[in-house]
């Protein structure tokens, strides 16, 4: 047997084992931190969103609305209101808010909303965040009484009902993402449209037709490349061949547009679909790879063709996986803003867009351009514009899990 | 009695049009590689064909004004630089320490809770941590630092940034923890090693090269990144290597500069398209040595 | 219970399970000290289970746990209070594909002992146990090289080298020579005499001509119409190979079986 040996015994590697366990206590602690500090970051910003959209907001009326009506602001009907801005605004202003959408056809809130944004003209004099209002509120209402004494103080959401319908307007307090929301669906919808046929095409060729060899490893390495692509670099790629060298097309001028430049929701929404394509590719190869192989062999079994086997029994196969890329595809475009403001998503516009040939904003540009104004109640309706964005991205990914879970199948 | 059929090839004008098109679909990737450098390098040319501009002023400046002549790109690129060191001092050990806790610690329902919240965190749109930085982050750090710290400062972008690469280099070092061979970890407990030495000192190294590799990933994703720091950063060019300072990014810059009214031609236009060709190098460059990694790293354990 | 001090290690009615199913039962085995144990059966009978369970590898299993008791000098490895670290520092073990480290020939034997609080001359460790493992006239030029570099062979004597390394009581070899060529194989089964002057060794092996002539007692294992594998012969090897008392040993010594 081993009569001496240079490793510690008995007690003394009792002793030393102690310590590498409390080394390897202390060094789990380290590893799980990062992934608390990782939590505590996700539910900062989450807070801080929530944190923002709702609070105290201190306002004056620059004109008092008993020198309008006699009825209390809240208790104003649709008919009375209807009145009061026939009579009041000016009728340029009028004809003006009437083409946009006609007077009679619009709700009591946003006559409302009217009523105080040019009539009444509210002046808003301080924003607190959720918890100021609720841990302070007494010294608000100190603060405020001391300062403003004419103004109201009341508790305000700024994600509101109201707030998703609202189109855009240079006072925060009447602002809404309507605009923005149709902007992001129109240029999500055009980028889908040009994305996943094409998208899909390329997964079918890779997987199903391309021959082995250096020229298919390079559209893959090219392919792996493209999805890593800073989006600014797309943003300056749309800029340069879809909003100038396309400006014909993109610009609807060619289809007898006059009133437009490239910057266009159309142009958006190709550079966002060059954006995705390769998210596409890569998920519907995926899908296209995990069809079983006895499937195409059954399929060419029978005597069919190529591409009768792909379209039959491939695709339908490989569909659930397509989708669920899609979603995530789609979802991606929708929080995307920094190619958005290289092609020229405009900041203020407050029309609908109604075709591919229009001028649009987005989702991300509203908060973009909301959070860098200096005014706190901007910073509120950015937050208010996060929690939709969010949820959006949420009800997205949501169902593209369901849907991977729901046709997940084991063959 | 049989019939007399004819088995020789025909062609099939379906079955060609369609495997045509899809080649097309195939190749349209190559189109935009080729697209990008082209349309970038035609522009890029245009800048440096101005008989103002040379590569020395180019490379060696530190001003960065194309509308009076001062076309140092180190104005911008210091600001790149900063925000994206700070966002890999961060990135990298909190990605790394968690994907250790993940690959080699958590239980399957712990893993099950926390590899999601990462997920989720990977899933925010890049905007919405911009308006974290600057509203949540940088009053933070102004209570710390005061008035030694400025309103746009490329710390708070920095930070930032480094939390949204997070699940990035985590993910990216999970898959490269697992892809290491249960064999090796065997060894390391019947010489018995603890979990932490057999997690540190052989599972680790072994998995180097792929965590090299999302190392490289994240870098060029914090170089490419621009809401975080067009929001965070600061608008306009400065010279600096101070955290603490309002600096503006490569991508900070083209957003800013291209969100105005620019005329086509103008050394503002062609000069954004200098920047872009830059960015679009460099991150295509990291993004290739990470892929060559990865691709090594998977044959050696196949 | 206490064991004989001749005993290095041995079993009483140990099983191991998996969940719900039990894949080894009631294993008795009572290992000599400084003798070569090999264990045989066909495959799927849980040789590499029940080897496995002598240093606590199952633990990593999911759901794997043993009963029965496993006694070294007369603790049971499988009572509580016992440190599956401790175990496999005094129960070393060699696998079955050679799996060193990816780092050099000279740090795949440095670590091990440098994680047990080796305070002597490394150098003169690093030598020895390739000395020990026959290795070091092939390697002593390249010790820094990387061991990936070594053929499969010297691989696998140099996971044996790491483990001597250690200094352990007892050496536990799961089918070492099953990844490797017919030369390799002699030149480990050498190295096994050699090592048996220091180390009891337990080694399982599908090969029934290496058992016979390396190893000086044999366990037969095979399973039940319940699946789990047992020992249903311990023997001295002469008396395994020549005259078994179980006609199915004696169907799966002479070939006549799997």
């Amino acid at each position: 047997m081993k009569t001496q040996t240079p490793y510690p015994q008995g007690d003394a590697f009792h002793a030393s084992l102690r310590t590498r366990y409390r080394v390897a206590t202390i060094w789990q602690i380290l590893f799980l931190s990062a992934l608390l500090i990782a939590i505590v970051a996700l539910t900062a910003l989450l807070y801080k969103v929530v944190d923002g959209a709702f609070g105290y907001i201190a306002y004056e009326y620059k004109d008092d609305p008993a020198e309008f009506t006699p009825t209390p602001v809240n208790e104003l009907t649709k008919e009375e209101l209807l009145v009061i801005l026939k009579e009041e605004l000016s009728s340029g202003a009028y004809n003006k808010l009437n083409n946009e959408q006609p007077m009679q056809e619009r709700s009591q809130a946003d006559l409302l909303n009217l009523f105080l944004e040019r009539l009444v003209r509210i002046d808003t004099k301080g924003t607190w965040s959720m918890t100021d209002s609720l841990l302070h509120k007494a010294e608000i209402q100190a603060e405020v009484k001391e300062k403003y004494s004419n103004a109201k103080l009341e508790f305000r959401s700024w994600l509101t009902p109201q707030f998703l319908v609202t189109p855009m307007s240079s006072k925060a307090e009447f602002a809404g993402v309507r605009t923005a929301i149709l902007g992001s669906l129109w240029m999500v919808g055009l980028a889908i449209l040009f994305a996943l046929p094409i998208g899909t095409g390329a997964a079918i060729y890779l997987q199903e037709y391309a021959p082995k060899g250096w020229f298919t490893s390079l559209i893959q390495t090219n392919i792996n490349n493209l999805a890593g692509v800073p989006s600014i670099v797309y943003g300056m790629l749309g800029l340069a061949v879809f909003v100038r060298t396309l400006e014909a097309f993109t610009s609807g001028s060619m289809f007898g547009v006059t009133d437009s430049n490239g910057r266009t929701v159309l142009s958006a929404g190709l550079t966002m679909g060059t954006l995705v394509l390769p998210l596409i590719i890569i998920n519907a190869q995926e899908a296209i790879k995990a069809v079983p192989d006895s499937l195409r062999q059954a399929a060419y079994g029978v005597g069919a063709t190529r591409w009768q086997t792909v379209w039959h029994h491939v695709l339908p196969n490989a569909l659930p996986g397509i989708l669920t890329g899609s979603i995530l595809a789609i979802s991606r475009a929708l929080g995307e803003s920094a190619p958005l403001i290289v092609v020229g998503a405009s900041t203020f516009i407050s029309i609908d867009p109604d075709g591919p040939f229009s001028k649009f904003t987005a989702l991300p540009i509203q908060i973009y351009q909301w959070t860098t104004l200096a005014q706190s109640e901007f910073h509120a309706i950015a937050a208010g514009a996060i929690i939709v964005l969010l949820i959006l991205l949420l009800t997205l990914n949501a169902s593209a899990i369901l849907l991977r879970n729901r046709y997940q199948r084991k063959y | 009695m049989s019939q007399s059929f004819d088995l020789k090839k025909k062609t099939r004008i379906g079955e060609s049009a369609i495997q045509s098109l899809l080649f097309l679909a195939g190749i349209l990737s190559i189109v935009t590689t080729v697209a990008i450098v082209y349309e970038l390098g035609k522009e890029a040319m245009l800048f440096f064909g101005n008989p103002d501009v040379t590569f020395a002023k180019f490379f060696g400046g530190t001003q960065w004004q194309p509308g009076i002549g001062n076309y140092g790109i180190w104005a911008l690129v210091s600001a790149t630089l900063t925000t994206s060191a700070i966002a890999i001092f961060i990135a990298l050990p909190l990605g790394l320490a968690a994907a250790v806790y993940l690959s080699e610690y958590a239980s399957p329902k712990a893993r099950g809770i926390l590899k999601p919240i990462l997920e989720i965190l990977a899933g925010i749109p890049t905007v919405v941590y911009g308006y974290f930085a600057l509203l949540f982050v940088t009053p933070i750090l102004k209570s710390f630092f005061g008035d030694h710290i400025q309103v746009y400062n490329m710390l708070s972008a920095g930070l930032v940034m480094g939390i949204m690469i997070l699940p990035l280099i985590s993910s990216m070092s999970e898959d490269a923890l697992s892809a290491v061979p249960r064999s090796l970890r065997e060894a390391a407990y019947a010489m018995g090693a603890t979990k932490l030495e057999s997690s540190l000192q052989v599972v680790l190294p072994a998995a180097l090269s792929g965590i090299g590799a999302a190392l490289i990933l994240g870098i060029s994703r914090a170089v490419g990144e621009t809401m975080i720091v067009a929001v965070a950063s600061g608008a306009g060019p400065n010279f600096s290597f101070n955290p603490l300072e309002a600096a503006e990014t490569m991508t900070g810059h083209i957003a800013r500069i291209s969100g105005g009214d620019l005329s086509y031609n103008s050394i503002d236009y062609t000069s954004l398209f200098a920047i872009a060709l830059m960015l679009f190098l460099v991150t295509l460059v990291l993004n290739l040595i990470s892929q060559w990694i990865v691709g090594r790293f998977r044959e050696r354990y196949e | 219970m206490q064991n004989s001090p001749s005993y290095a290690i041995e079993s009483n009615d140990l099983s191991i399970h998996y969940g719900a199913f039990t894949a080894v039962k009631g294993v008795n085995l009572k290992i000599e000290r400084l003798k070569i144990t090999a264990i045989i059966g066909p495959s799927g009978c849980g040789k590499s289970t029940l080897l496995r369970s002598f240093n606590r590898m199952n633990d990593f299993v999911p759901g794997c746990h043993a009963t029965g008791e496993l006694l070294m000098q007369g603790q049971n490895l499988y009572s509580k209070d016992i440190d599956p670290v401790e175990v496999r520092r005094k129960i070393g073990m060699v696998f079955q594909k050679p799996n060193p480290f990816p780092k050099s020939i000279y740090e795949n034997i440095a670590w091990g002992a440098r994680i047990n609080g080796f305070k002597g001359n490394m150098d003169e460790l690093v030598e020895q146990s390739l000395r020990s493992a026959a290795l070091w006239d092939e390697v002593k030029d390249k010790l820094q090289e990387s061991a990936y570099a070594l053929s499969g062979g010297q691989q696998q004597r140099l996971c044996i080298a790491r483990t001597i390394a250690i200094q352990p009581e007892i050496i536990l070899m799961d089918e070492p020579a099953s990844a490797l060529d017919p030369i390799s194989t002699l030149r480990i089964e050498e190295l096994m005499q050699e090592l048996k002057k220091n180390y009891t060794i337990l080694i399982v092996t599908h090969n029934m001509q290496q058992a016979a002539r390396a190893s000086d007692y044999t366990a037969m294992m095979m399973i039940d119409d319940q699946r789990a594998g047992g020992v249903i012969e311990f023997d001295d090897t002469k008396n395994i190979f020549t005259r078994p008392k179980d006609k199915r040993t004696e169907d799966y010594v002479t070939g006549r079986f799997g």
